[in-house]
C-alpha cells in the first residue's frame, strides 16, 4: 500500500533521528533520547532511533543507556559524510516503511537542513527548535501554568481544535512548544492530521537521563546509490574556535573599579568566569582610563553597546554611561560590596559582597551546574 | 543565468514588542522590516550580478504592501520584483508556504543555470524550513547555511557553516542556497536605484495566477492546507524586578549556577 | 497642496538614515576629536551616488532633485555635522555653480570627475577682507593669451585641503566693484595653486576647512565660468542655494540633539522618576519638536521651489535663518538637561553645540540672511 501521512492510525513508535559527526554521537542524541523515552512512556510505544553514518553500528549500543528500545542502523559509505539527498532518502523511505507517530531531530545545521526536506517529501508537519515537547494533557498544562501568563481557566479548556469544521481530540498529538519573535511569545503547534509528527529540539534544552534499556540494534535493508546525491562533500573542516569580540558576545563578564586592591588578581578572575562560561572580558571606564585594561574591552556610552545573553558586572558601581552599553542584556548579574549601587538596579540576580571572594566560588558552582547538565 | 531570491517582510523584533491580550502578536503597531538573513541572499545574488552580470529577481510572498520592500531590494541592485499575493495563501505554514513560493518560482521558470537563494530563517518565525522545502518541492538540491559561494561554469562551490566548522560542498545548477549572516554585508540601497525603483518590473502572482500549478490545490495551501496548527500561544511571564540573593558564600553562587541552570542560561 | 514626501524621497531618507547609523554615528566623535576629514566615509558617499546626487545621469549623477540632497545632508547631520556639511558643500556649491552655468565642455570634463570620478569640490569666496561684503575682494584674475594668471588669496573654505576642483570668484576687473567679479573652475593640481593654513575651529572638526592660495595661478581661459562679470551674481545665486544644505544641516543637528534629549530624558532618573517626566522638561522638547517641524517645512519648501523655478532667494534665506537659530537654542537646551555629563566628551551634546554654532556663521551669517529678507520684502 502507497504511504499516506494521513492514514494516522498506521503510525506507530517515536523515533529519533541520532546525529553523529564523524563517528562521535553528538551530544544532543542523548537529550533527545532521554526526552523522547519520556514521551514513548506517555503514549505507551517504543523509542526507536535512525542512525545512519559509515561504521557507526558501535556507537549505537550507548543509546540504550538513555532509555531507546531499539536502533535503526543503516551504514554505506554513502552516508560517511552528511548529504541532504542521501540522509532524506533513507530517512523517508524508512519512515514510510516502518511509520513511527513521532519523529525528533536535533536542531542543529544538519537538523534543520534535514528535517525540513524529510517533512515536505513525507507531506507531514514539523515544528522547528523546539523548548518542550508533551503528550500527556496534565502535563502539558502544568506546563503551561508555569510557564505562560495564560489565565487558568483558559488552560483548563484545551483540549480540542477545530480541523475542518470539527473538533479534534489533542490528547495524543505531540504538543510541541517554541518560542517566536525573538522569544517574546511562545506557540504550541500541533500536528493533528499528519504522521509523523516531526519536530526539532533546540540542543541543551532537554536534560539527558540514564534509564538503561536492552537495546536492539537492527540493520534493515536499504538502496541508496551514488546518483542519489547531488551534491558533493569535497572536504569537512573543524574549526578552531575563534576569538569573539565584545559585540558578538553570549557572555560577557566585566570588571570595574572594584578590583583596585588587586587589578591583576581581578583580570584573571573576570577571565576563568568568562572561560568557564565560554564569553569574553569587559569592563567599566574606570578601568580603561586607569590603563588597567585595553579600550577595546570598554562597555558603555563611550564604549561598545552589547546585549549579550548573560552580563556579569563584577565591581561596577553602575553609572549610568556603563548602563547605556549594557542594560539590554538578557540576563544581567552584579556581584558588588556596596548593595546601593545602582546596578543592581538593572540586575537580574545580585550578590552583596567581595568580589575576590564571590567569583571564585561562582566559578565552581557553574562548572558543577554545568558537569551535572 | 539569473538569481532568484526568495524574500520576506517580518515584524522588527529587535525593538519593542507587541503582544495583544489572546497572546497573538499585535503587527500593526510593530515596524516592519527586511528579515535580515534575507539580505544576506540579497547581497550574495548582487554579487554574484556584479561578477557574472546576470539578472536578480526577488520573490515575496505577503500582503500588497510587500510590494514596498521589493522597491527597496530595486534600489539596492535587484532587477525584478514577484509579489505572490492572495487571500486564499494567509495563514499558511512553513509546508504551505514553501509549496506557493516553489509553485510562483515554477511559473516564472528555472533554467539550468539559475541559482535560488534564500535566508537562513526569518525572525519572526525562526524556522529555517522554506528554503528547503522549496528545493525539496522544486527537486533541487540544496545547501543550507552557506558562509562562501562561488560559481564557475554550472556548479557552485559553497562553504556550508556547521556549529563546529564547515564542510565544502560542490553542488550543480540549478539549485537552492540558503545564506547566513556571516556571508557578507549587505550594501545600502543606492541614489540612483532609488529613483529607478519604481520604474522595474513588478508581476504580482495572485490565486489566480498560480492556481492551475500542480502544486497548487486547497488542500496544500493557506490554513487548510497547513499540516500544522497552533494549539495556543502565549506570552512568557514578564522578567520580574531584579532578585538580590541573601548572602555571598558558595551556597549563593550555587542557588545562583542552580537557577542559570534551571532557565538554560547556562 | 501636499505635504507628503514621495515614495522616493522616503527611501533616501530611509537609505540615508541606515547608513548615518551604521557608517557615521560610530566615527562621529572620534572625528571630532582626531579633526580628521572622514575619508571612508565620503568614498562609500561618492559609491552610492549621494555625492553630485543632483547632477544628470548623461554626467554621471542621479538626478535628483534638491529636496532628495537635502533630505541626505539632514540624515547625516544627525549624527555629524561635520559629514552634512562636507556634502552640502560639494552638492550645493561647487556641483550645482558648474551644472547651472558651465558650457557643455565644462560640464563634460567636470560633473563626472565630481560624481564617478570621487573628486571633491569646493566653493572659494571669502576673502580675509572680504566676507558679507563680497566686493572688496582682493583676489584677481588677469587674461593672458590662453589663459587667467590668478593671484590672492580665500579662507575659511570647506573641503579646503581635499578637493580637487574648486569654484573661485576672482576680480578680473577691479573697478567695477561685484560687477567686476568672474567665476572660475580651478583645479588644485594647476600650477600656482596652494593650499594655506588648516584651520582649527570651535566645531566641526571633520570638515576640511583652509585657506587657499594663488600664486600666479595659471588658470586656462576655457574654465572661466559663466561670462567674465557676472561671478557676483552667480555667487548670490549659488548661495541661495547652498543656504538650503544649510538649513537642511542645522536641522538634523537640532534633530539628532532632539533625539539624544529624548532618549538620555526617558532614561535619567532625579527625585524618583525619569526627568522627561517633568513638565518643565516637557516644555522645553515641545519648543525643540516645534522648531523642527517648522525648519522642515521652512527647508523643504525652499528645496521644492528651486526645483519647480521659483524665485526662491527669500525662502532659502528664512529656511537657513530659522533652522540655523534653532540648532544653536535646541543644542543648548539638549546640553542644560544633561547636566554635567553634558559637558563631558562622553557623551555628544557638547559636540553637537560646538557644531550648531557655525551655521549661524557660515554661508551668510544670520545678519545678513535679514537682510536679505527684509530685502525681498518690499521696504
Amino acid at each position: 500500500m502507497a504511504f499516506n501521512s494521513a492514514d494516522i492510525g498506521a503510525f506507530k513508535n517515536v523515533w529519533v533521528f541520532c546525529e553523529q559527526r564523524q563517528g562521535v554521537m553528538m551530544p544532543t542524541t542523548f537529550e533527545l533520547i532521554s526526552e523522547g523515552r519520556k514521551l514513548a512512556n506517555e503514549l505507551g510505544v517504543e523509542l526507536c532511533g535512525i542512525l545512519l553514518g559509515d561504521n557507526v553500528e558501535g556507537i549505537a549500543a550507548e543509546l540504550g543507556e538513555y532509555g531507546a528500545d531499539k536502533v535503526y542502523v543503516y551504514e554505506s559509505p554513502l552516508l560517511k559524510d552528511y548529504t541532504t539527498d542521501g540522509y532524506t532518502k533513507v530517512i523517508v523511505e524508512a519512515v514510510e516503511e516502518l511509520k513511527p507517530e513521532v519523529l525528533l531531530f536535533g536542531a542543529s545545521n544538519i537538523g534543520r537542513d534535514l528535517a525540513p526536506r524529510c517533512a515536505a517529501r513525507l507531506h507531514t508537519g514539523l515544528c522547528a527548535d523546539c523548548t518542550h515537547l508533551d503528550i500527556d494533557m496534565p502535563n502539558y498544562k502544568g506546563f503551561l501554568k508555569e510557564a505562560s501568563t495564560l489565565p487558568e481557566e483558559r488552560i483548563e479548556k484545551l483540549g480540542t481544535v477545530k480541523i475542518a469544521g470539527q473538533d479534534h481530540d489533542v490528547s495524543r498529538d505531540l504538543k510541541m512548544t517554541r518560542p517566536a519573535f525573538g522569544g517574546h511569545l511562545m506557540a504550541s503547534i500541533i500536528c493533528p492530521r499528519f504522521r509523523p509528527a516531526m519536530a526539532t529540539v533546540r540542543p541543551g534544552v532537554m536534560k539527558r537521563r540514564e534509564c538503561k534499556k536492552d537495546v536492539e540494534i537492527i540493520k534493515p535493508a536499504f538502496a541508496l546509490a551514488a546518483s542519489d546525491i547531488q551534491t558533493e562533500v569535497t572536504e569537512t573542516v573543524k574549526a578552531a574556535k575563534k576569538l569573539v569580540d565584545l559585540i558578538g558576545a553570549d557572555f560577557i563578564v566585566s570588571v570595574g573599579r572594584g578590583i583596585s586592591k588587586d587589578v591583576e588578581g581581578g583580570i584573571k578572575l573576570a577571565e576563568e568566569l568568562a572561560e568557564v562560561l565560554g564569553g569574553v572580558v569587559g569592563s567599566s571606564r574606570a578601568c580603561v582610563d586607569a590603563g588597567w585594561i585595553s579600550a577595546d574591552h570598554q562597555v558603555g556610552q563611550t564604549g561598545k553597546t552589547v546585549h549579550p545573553k548573560v552580563y556579569v558586572a563584577l565591581g561596577i558601581s553602575g553609572a549610568i554611561q556603563h548602563k547605556a552599553g549594557m542594560q539590554d542584556s538578557e540576563c544581567i548579574i552584579a556581584v558588588n560590596k556596596n548593595e546601593s549601587a545602582p546596578i543592581f538596579e538593572v540586575a537580574d540576580y545580585g550578590i552583596v559582597g567581595d568580589l575576590f571572594k564571590v567569583v571564585p566560588e561562582l566559578i565552581e558552582s557553574i562548572k558543577a551546574a554545568k558537569a551535572a547538565k | 543565468m539569473k538569481i532568484l531570491v526568495t524574500v520576506k517582510q517580518v515584524p522588527d523584533t529587535s525593538g519593542k514588542v507587541a503582544v495583544n491580550p489572546d497572546g497573538t502578536l499585535n503587527r500593526a503597531s510593530m515596524q516592519t522590516i527586511i528579515n535580515p538573513d534575507d539580505l544576506n541572499a540579497v547581497e550574495a545574488a548582487l554579487a554574484l550580478k556584479d561578477e557574472l552580470g546576470c539578472k536578480v529577481v526577488a520573490f515575496t510572498m505577503g500582503p500588497p504592501p510587500a510590494e514596498g520592500m521589493l522597491r527597496e531590494l530595486m534600489a539596492m541592485g535587484v532587477d525584478e520584483g514577484v509579489l505572490v499575493t492572495a487571500r486564499e495563501f494567509g495563514g499558511s505554514d512553513t509546508y504551505a508556504t514553501s509549496q506557493i513560493l516553489a509553485a510562483a518560482i515554477g511559473t516564472y521558470g528555472v533554467e539550468a543555470d539559475d541559482v535560488i537563494l534564500a535566508g537562513r530563517q526569518a525572525i519572526d518565525g525562526d524556522t529555517a524550513q522554506v528554503g528547503p522545502q522549496i528545493a525539496e518541492k522544486l527537486h533541487l538540491p540544496q545547501v543550507s547555511y552557506a558562509g562562501e559561494i562561488t560559481k564557475e561554469d554550472n556548479a557552485l562551490t559553497v562553504k556550508r557553516m556547521l556549529e563546529d566548522g564547515y564542510m565544502t560542498i560542490k553542488v550543480k545548477t540549478p539549485c537552492l542556497v540558503t545564506c547566513v549572516k556571516e556571508l557578507n554585508a549587505p550594501r545600502y540601497m543606492n541614489i540612483r536605484g532609488i529613483l529607478d525603483a519604481y520604474q522595474q518590473p513588478m508581476t504580482v502572482m495572485t490565486y489566480e495566477t498560480l492556481k492551475d500549478h500542480p502544486l497548487i490545490d486547497k488542500e496544500t495551501i493557506g490554513l487548510e492546507g497547513s499540516p500544522t496548527n497552533i494549539l495556543t500561544s502565549f506570552t512568557p511571564p514578564q522578567k520580574g524586578a531584579g532578585m538580590m540573593l541573601s548572602g555571598a558564600d558558595k551556597a549563593t553562587t550555587d542557588q545562583l549556577a542552580g537557577i542559570l541552570a534551571e532557565k538554560h542560561i547556562i | 497642496m501636499d505635504f507628503n514626501l514621495s515614495r522616493e524621497h522616503l527611501l533616501i531618507r530611509k537609505m540615508m538614515a541606515d547608513f548615518t547609523e551604521n557608517e557615521v554615528k560610530p566615527i562621529a566623535a572620534e572625528t571630532d576629536r582626531t579633526c580628521e576629514y572622514p575619508r571612508d566615509t565620503i568614498e562609500k558617499l561618492f559609491d552610492l551616488g549621494v555625492m553630485g546626487m543632483c547632477v544628470p545621469h548623461e554626467y554621471g549623477g542621479a538626478g535628483a532633485d534638491p529636496l532628495a540632497s537635502a533630505i541626505a545632508i539632514e540624515e547625516l547631520s544627525k549624527q555629524c555635522a561635520s559629514t552634512g556639511d562636507i556634502v552640502a558643500t560639494h552638492n550645493g556649491l561647487c556641483c550645482d555653480p558648474i551644472l547651472t552655468y558651465g558650457t557643455d565642455e565644462q560640464k563634460a570634463k567636470y560633473l563626472p570627475m565630481l560624481t564617478t570620478g570621487h573628486h571633491v569640490g569646493a566653493f572659494a569666496l571669502t576673502e580675509p577682507n572680504a566676507g558679507s561684503d563680497a566686493s572688496k575682494g582682493q583676489t584677481e584674475a588677469r587674461l593672458e593669451g590662453d589663459h587667467y594668471v590668478m593671484n590672492g588669496s580665500k579662507v575659511f573654505i570647506t573641503n579646503g585641503y581635499v578637493a580637487d576642483v574648486f569654484v573661485v570668484f576672482a576680480m578680473t576687473d577691479k573697478s567695477k566693484g561685484t560687477k567686476g567679479i568672474s567665476a572660475f573652475i580651478v583645479e588644485s593640481s594647476f600650477p600656482g595653486f596652494s593650499v594655506g593654513k588648516h584651520e582649527e575651529k570651535m566645531g566641526l572638526h571633520g570638515s576640511p576647512t583652509a585657506e587657499i592660495v594663488f600664486q600666479d595661478c595659471i588658470v586656462p581661459k576655457e574654465n572661466l565660468l559663466g561670462k567674465e562679470g557676472k561671478g557676483f551674481a552667480i555667487a548670490m545665486a549659488t548661495l541661495d542655494g547652498g543656504r538650503i544644505g544649510i538649513a537642511a544641516q542645522s536641522l538634523g543637528i537640532a534633530e539628532g540633539a532632539l533625539a539624544e534629549a529624548i532618549n538620555y530624558t526617558k532614561g535619567r532618573v532625579q527625585f524618583g522618576k525619569p526627568i522627561s517626566k517633568f513638565q518643565n522638561t516637557q516644555f522645553v522638547l515641545a519648543d525643540m519638536e516645534l522648531g523642527c517641524e517648522a525648519g522642515r517645512l521652512l527647508t523643504y519648501q525652499a528645496a521644492v521651489m528651486k526645483n519647480q523655478g521659483q524665485r526662491y532667494t527669500k525662502a532659502a534665506a528664512m529656511a537657513k535663518l530659522f533652522c540655523s537659530e534653532h540648532a544653536m537654542k535646541t543644542t543648548t537646551k539638549a546640553l542644560q538637561m544633561f547636566g554635567g555629563y553634558g559637558y563631558t566628551k562622553d557623551y555628544p551634546m557638547e559636540r553637537m553645540m560646538r557644531d550648531a554654532k557655525i551655521t549661524e556663521i557660515y554661508e551668510g551669517t544670520s545678519e545678513v540672511q535679514r537682510i536679505v529678507i527684509s530685502a525681498n520684502m518690499g521696504l
